[in-house]
């Protein structure tokens, strides 16, 4: 499946636990077997020649061409929606594919946020380095893929900023992400750059708690929130798109706002 | 002429121009993509503790296929219905077969229709209910598609996201224009096949 690094700070029990859920659920594997024949039918009335694999085939060409289109309708000059505190969602709903009891511990004393690939200076970043910072708000609209939003509050550092400081070259394609539980992610760089996408270390004024992704964040108001990876350990610059967790699932890649 | 040559010449009047029916296929199989990959979709984060739709009726198998399935197909349902919505107010149609509409023909004919006494001579002329439900679904067309787009992209498409009552309302809206589209064709379905010559009409024209 996928390397597994024994990152410090981490529960080696949790990685465990989180490897067994890496497999879908035997229904989700090959999701559109069951029904590639109502597919089929649909398109081509009584005619066999699509199979499960080719519909399924289509299908992701489909959601690439879609990718393209979404990235060309972003602009970086469109703004998210702001919200007056008294619009956050209280108690801001915990969400990922484990229980809250099962996530991440990061020990934020030895914690390190590892930098690679396309950038001048791969030192990597203590927790207190990162909240030195400069520091900005913001009260954004989170939507999940599934269909639900919360309005929630976050404070951190804009990733174009810290990009520019780590003399990142912002002509290279994407930024990988990988999570202290082994999530990964990959965004486009534009959306990188756009001003409202933060390295968060705080929720509502307060140092991220573990449920929200403590030590880090990154926040990105312009994308569905799987796109938005917690418990942040490393990045990386580059032009080679190395897929994520829910994305190499079949989830849309791009899942742009 | 005399009476009957008249008859002739309108029963080999073409009722539906091929790109009626060329919309009107395509759009069927589009529409039932995206309402059964909807209901999946739906599923996810249902509005309505009470309403669930069974995986077995709905389109993908799991949010993600189901996700494949509804960005596919919105592609065909939206360039299908600009077509026929052009060629509609540009062909003169819409105004021709569903205009006008007066409420207490409307209010007659579904009274004759519910008690079985409502014509089906004529298949070129389109009753008031006829006029009501056809417009009524081009109109659900539009607002399925506008609050669907408000949705998928409440950032880069805010004001219209704004226009539908912000993120959460259009979820509503989406949903009761696809309960108000799934009641229409059950309605549409079930007098096509009580009769089938309109059936005949949407597949030869005649």
């Amino acid at each position: 499946m996928r390397k597994r690094i024994i990152i410090p700070g981490v529960d080696p029990k949790l990685l465990i636990k989180d490897a067994a859920k890496l497999m879908p659920d035997p229904a989700r594997r090959g999701f559109l077997r069951g029904t590639a024949s109502l597919g089929a039918l649909a398109f081509l009335t009584g005619c066999d020649i699509i199979d499960g694999d080719t519909a399924e085939g289509v299908l992701r060409k489909i959601s690439s061409f879609n990718d393209g289109a979404q990235a060309a309708l972003f602009s970086r000059a469109k703004l998210a929606p702001t919200f007056p505190d008294s619009a956050i969602t209280r108690p801001f709903p915990f969400n990922a594919y484990y229980d809250e009891d099962e996530a991440p511990e990061v020990d934020g004393s030895a914690y390190k946020l590892e930098i690679a690939g396309l950038v001048d200076n791969k030192k990597p970043w203590t927790l207190a380095e990162l909240h030195a910072l400069p520091e900005v708000s913001q009260v954004t609209r989170h939507v999940c893929v599934e269909g639900w939003s919360a309005i929630g509050s976050w404070q951190g550092t804009p990733l174009s900023e810290f990009l520019k400081r780590i003399g990142a070259d912002t002509k290279a394609k994407y930024v990988w992400f990988k999570c202290a539980e082994g999530y990964t992610n990959t965004i486009d760089m534009p959306t990188a750059l756009h001003p409202q996408t933060q390295m968060s270390f705080k929720f509502d004024h307060k140092i991220l708690p573990r449920a929200y992704g403590f030590p880090m964040k990154i926040r990105i108001p312009t994308k569905l929130g799987f796109k938005n990876p917690k418990y942040v350990v490393a990045m990386e610059v580059t032009n080679t798109d190395r897929g994520g967790y829910w994305e190499n699932q079949g989830y849309n890649w791009f899942s742009g706002l | 002429m005399t009476a009957e040559t008249i008859n002739t010449i309108a029963a080999d009047k073409i009722i539906h121009p091929v790109w009626v029916r060329v919309c009107h296929w395509v759009n069927a199989v589009a529409i039932l993509v995206m309402i059964g990959s909807g209901w999946q979709i739906y599923d996810a984060s249902p509005l309505f503790t009470s309403i669930i739709f069974p995986r077995s009726i709905a389109l993908g198998n799991w949010l993600a296929g189901a996700l494949l399935w509804h960005f596919a197909a919105m592609w065909v349902l939206v360039i299908n219905g600009i077509v026929y919505k052009t060629l509609g107010l540009a062909s003169g149609r819409f105004r021709r077969k569903l205009l006008p509409i007066y409420p207490s023909q409307v209010f007659a004919d579904a009274k004759a229709a519910l008690t079985f006494r409502l014509a089906h001579d004529d298949l070129s002329h389109y009753n008031a209910v006829q006029k009501v439900l056809y417009a009524g679904v081009i109109l659900c067309g539009v607002v399925i598609v506008l609050s669907g787009l408000s949705i998928w992209k409440p950032v880069q498409f805010q004001e219209l996201t704004f226009l539908f009552g912000g993120y959460d309302f259009a979820r509503y809206v989406h949903f009761f224009a696809m309960a108000a589209i799934v009641g229409f064709l059950i309605v549409h379905v079930l007098l096509a096949l009580l009769v089938p010559k309109s059936l005949r009409a949407m597949v030869t024209g005649r």
